[in-house]
């Protein structure tokens, strides 16, 4: 008999894909044979979920898109030590080029250890760095070690990450706070979830080595509401890392101690932005408000207070592990290490990207993530959110670096990357935003409350085809004015998905404007239905799948389509195998 | 509103809460898990157990959009409308619930089975279009997967 470990992906999303189902058959089945099934987070090869890995005697059969079904045939195999009836499920070595092309820091216990187990991630190698930081290193030589990482915030801004801790180091005063972020407010970005739900140590671990390093006494992590997995697997490590004393006094038997809570967000993106985030932990209104001072001169209940992200603080205790130069020695000149991406919307192969900065946009969108989903044209990658910008084709050989992703016009941001293809209406895409940030706007600054607004407004106005001559020059106007005056990093760089799709794609807002026309088709108000008589065969399927009931025709003779019914869903020209159905 | 909220099942929050700065949030959250969402009597309540005005914690409920101020349906739909969603076609999948149960962003239907709340990203993008409903998340929506889990649940309730 083989000595055999089942582990069933179980983040958020394998679980939405099925894994918990997955699980539940594998342990009925394999119940009394001496095979336990495990559990590990997220590997982030989300289109390929649910993800069930056998190790045969050490070898890993990674094993595929598993179902009930599947499932039940999978624990006959391995209970019968037949593991060649496995290949049939096993991941193809295309999909398995996903992973073989990163490089893994942050990520690096992700889908591979079980995240609701403190053993596993001693195992890992967990909590070294820790002890040899309290034990062997001063504070000074821990900020020290971060500045020689040259490691940068991968919150957005890339602010270094020594900086600030030396900043809060300096600051006077007996009580100091650390705090994580995460808030992980980009809508289309998952990195931060995927760390806490995955790995909760290894993000526990860096912020007692940061707590460590200011001289802070308590850590809070504030966590995104929309998270709940997240935070029971962050309450469990916790509680687990208390109990094994290194979280709590005087951790490893040195005058060096902290405690731990979570507080869990309510649903307003700008406390996603630190102060706003602090005036949030003070159970207040989540309201910006000016810097300085900043946090690390009065944050927190005005003490002293550093911020930082989940995945500044993921990489903390593996630069102490392998020394600050390693980490410097992957990426470019101004960006130092790996940056993790969610890469997500018209991709083949949608998930998590762990890269050294430094290789280019294409690497990763058609190297790991395999290009376009149908093999549609790319048209363009938004990075950064609603604060980033959206980058055409022509700039796809950009590389990853802070410098230069801000010189097209959008950021690093924190990591969400959202493909899309020729069907994705930029001024529509642009709307979308407006719309986001004219409701997160918490409406204490004019320029934000109000120019995010009328920005919406304008922008409605020309995808209801309403656009008017001056309306790209009146935006123009309106975002230099809103980026200057806005008080808090929201409004400043709310513009930046309108300027830079006015920047790439200022045809398809003149086409909106002036021909009244969509060239994406997507903006319903802009675009009509009809069908080819001499491609219709009359099949009438179209008909039958109409909600309007707007098609009409005898069988066998080209149907019509009225105008005045079409609700414009596009349902025709889905089911149509003749390609008889126009759209324009 | 009915004055209807059993003010005692909130008792032991504010005891754990008790003297400890900063929590109005946290006890906010504990109570609409409790009433399903924050009862006017419930911010009164709040607002004299914490020493603070009613105005206060109604302007702090507000500032954030997970608090209710209305009871919601048995079944809770939030949909993504996050960046992956909307261009997976996440608004082609709002109007199939709106031409299914007739109900937009922060309605109820009549028969108080369903609610709908746009959420603006549930973690889940590679799955877009998504959504939860109660706790189960549903993803790769369809039109036609969306109308199928409703009548699901529909006939699930019917039935009973
Ligand atoms: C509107 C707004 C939203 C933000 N949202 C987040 C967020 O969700 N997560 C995050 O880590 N940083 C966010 N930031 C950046 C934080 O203000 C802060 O710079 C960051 O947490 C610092 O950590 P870092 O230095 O490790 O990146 C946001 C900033 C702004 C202006
Ligand atoms: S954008 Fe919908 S789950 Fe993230």
């Amino acid at each position: 008999m083989s000595y055999t470990i089942i582990n069933v992906g179980q983040g958020s999303c394998g679980i939405a894909a099925g894994a918990g189902k997955v699980k539940k058959v594998l342990d009925e089945k394999l119940a009394g044979s001496g095979i336990n099934v495990g559990i590990v987070g997220c590997i982030g090869m989300c289109w390929l979920e649910p993800i069930v890995d056998v190790y045969e005697n050490g070898v890993l059969h990674r094993l595929v898109k598993v179902n009930e079904n599947s499932a039940e045939e999978i624990a006959a195999a391995v209970a019968a030590d037949d593991f060649a009836a496995l290949s049939k499920y096993e991941i193809t070595a295309d999909d398995k080029d996903f992973l073989d092309q990163q490089t893994r820091i942050a990520l690096r216990n992700c889908g591979i250890i079980d995240p609701e187990s403190i053993e596993a991630y001693i195992n890992a190698g967990g909590y070294k760095a820790l002890e040899k930081v309290v034990t062997t290193m001063t504070q000074q030589q821990v900020i020290d070690e971060i500045k020689t990482s040259g490691l940068a915030g991968r919150g957005g801004a890339g602010f270094p990450t020594w900086f600030k801790w030396n900043a809060a180091n300096q600051s006077a005063g007996e009580t100091k706070y650390l705090i994580c972020n995460a808030d992980e407010g980009d809508p289309g970005a998952f990195m931060d979830r995927a760390v806490i739900e995955s790995d909760p140590h290894t993000l526990i671990e860096g912020m007692l080595i940061a707590a460590y390093a200011i001289g802070a006494s308590e850590a809070v992590v504030y966590v995104r509401a929309e998270y709940p997995l997240a935070i029971v697997r962050l309450k469990k490590a916790i509680a687990q890392a208390k109990e094994a004393g290194y979280i709590g006094k005087n951790i490893f038997g040195t005058d060096f101690s902290c405690e731990f809570t979570i507080k869990a967000g309510a649903g307003a993106f700008v406390c996603g932005e630190e102060t706003a985030l602090i005036a949030s932990l003070e159970g207040e209104r989540g309201m910006p408000r000016l810097k300085p001072p900043f946090p690390a001169q009065k944050g927190y209940w005005q003490k002293p207070s550093n911020i930082n992200n989940v995945e500044t603080f993921a990489n903390v205790a593996w630069i102490i592990n392998n020394g600050g130069a390693a980490f410097a020695a992957m990426g470019t000149e101004n960006s130092k290490g790996t940056k993790v991406f969610a890469l997500t919307g018209k991709i083949k192969r949608g998930g998590l990207v762990e890269i050294p900065m430094g290789k280019t946009l294409r690497d990763v969108i058609f190297g790991i993530g395999g290009g376009i989903k149908e093999d549609k044209q790319f048209k363009a990658v938004q990075m950064g959110g609603p604060s980033g910008g959206c980058i055409p084709e022509q700039l796809l050989d950009t590389v990853i670096d802070y410098k230069e992703l801000s010189a097209t016009g959008a950021i690093m941001g924190s990591g969400g990357m959202v493909v899309m293809d020729e069907t994705t209406c930029m001024v529509g895409m642009a709307k979308f935003f407006l719309d986001f940030t004219a409701k997160e706007s918490c409406g204490k600054c004019v320029h934000c409350r109000i120019g995010t607004k009328r920005m919406q407004e304008i922008l409605t106005r020309i995808v209801e085809g309403n656009g008017r001559e001056g309306d790209i020059e009146l935006l123009e106007e309106l975002c230099s004015a809103v980026k200057e005056g806005a008080l808090c990093g929201l409004g400043q760089t709310a513009p930046n998905p309108v300027l830079t799709t006015i920047k790439y794609f200022r045809n398809e807002y003149e086409a909106h404007i002036n021909n009244k026309k969509c060239p994406a088709h997507e903006c319903r108000d802009l675009i009509s239905y009809s069908i080819d008589a001499d491609k219709c065969r009359g099949c009438t399927l179209c008909a039958k799948k109409c909600p309007a009931k707007a098609i009409s025709g005898e069988v066998k003779t080209p149907h019509t389509i009225d105008p005045d019914v079409c609700i414009k869903c596009g349902q025709c020209a889905t089911v149509c195998r003749f390609g008889a159905v126009k759209v324009d | 509103m009915s004055n209807t909220a059993d003010l005692s099942l909130l008792q032991p929050v504010l005891d754990e809460y008790a003297g400890v700065k900063g929590s109005l949030i946290t006890i906010l959250q504990s109570a609409q898990e409790i009433y399903g969402y924050l009862p006017q009597e419930v911010i009164y309540h709040v607002a004299e157990a914490t020493g603070s005005s009613p105005a206060h914690v109604l302007g702090v409920a507000t500032f954030y959009t997970q608090f209710r101020f209305k009871p919601v349906g048995k079944y809770l739909i939030l949909l993504c409308k996050g960046t992956a969603c909307h261009v997976n076609g996440s608004d082609m999948i709002a109007k199939t619930i709106y031409e299914t149960l007739g109900i937009t962003d922060g309605e109820t239907t009549e028969d108080g089975l369903f609610s709908l709340t746009f959420v603006a990203c549930l973690g889940c993008c590679s799955l877009s279009p998504v959504m939860l409903i109660n706790d189960d998340t549903y993803g790769s929506l369809t039109p036609e997967k969306v109308k199928s889990i409703i009548s699901e649940i529909q006939a699930k309730e019917a039935a009973v």
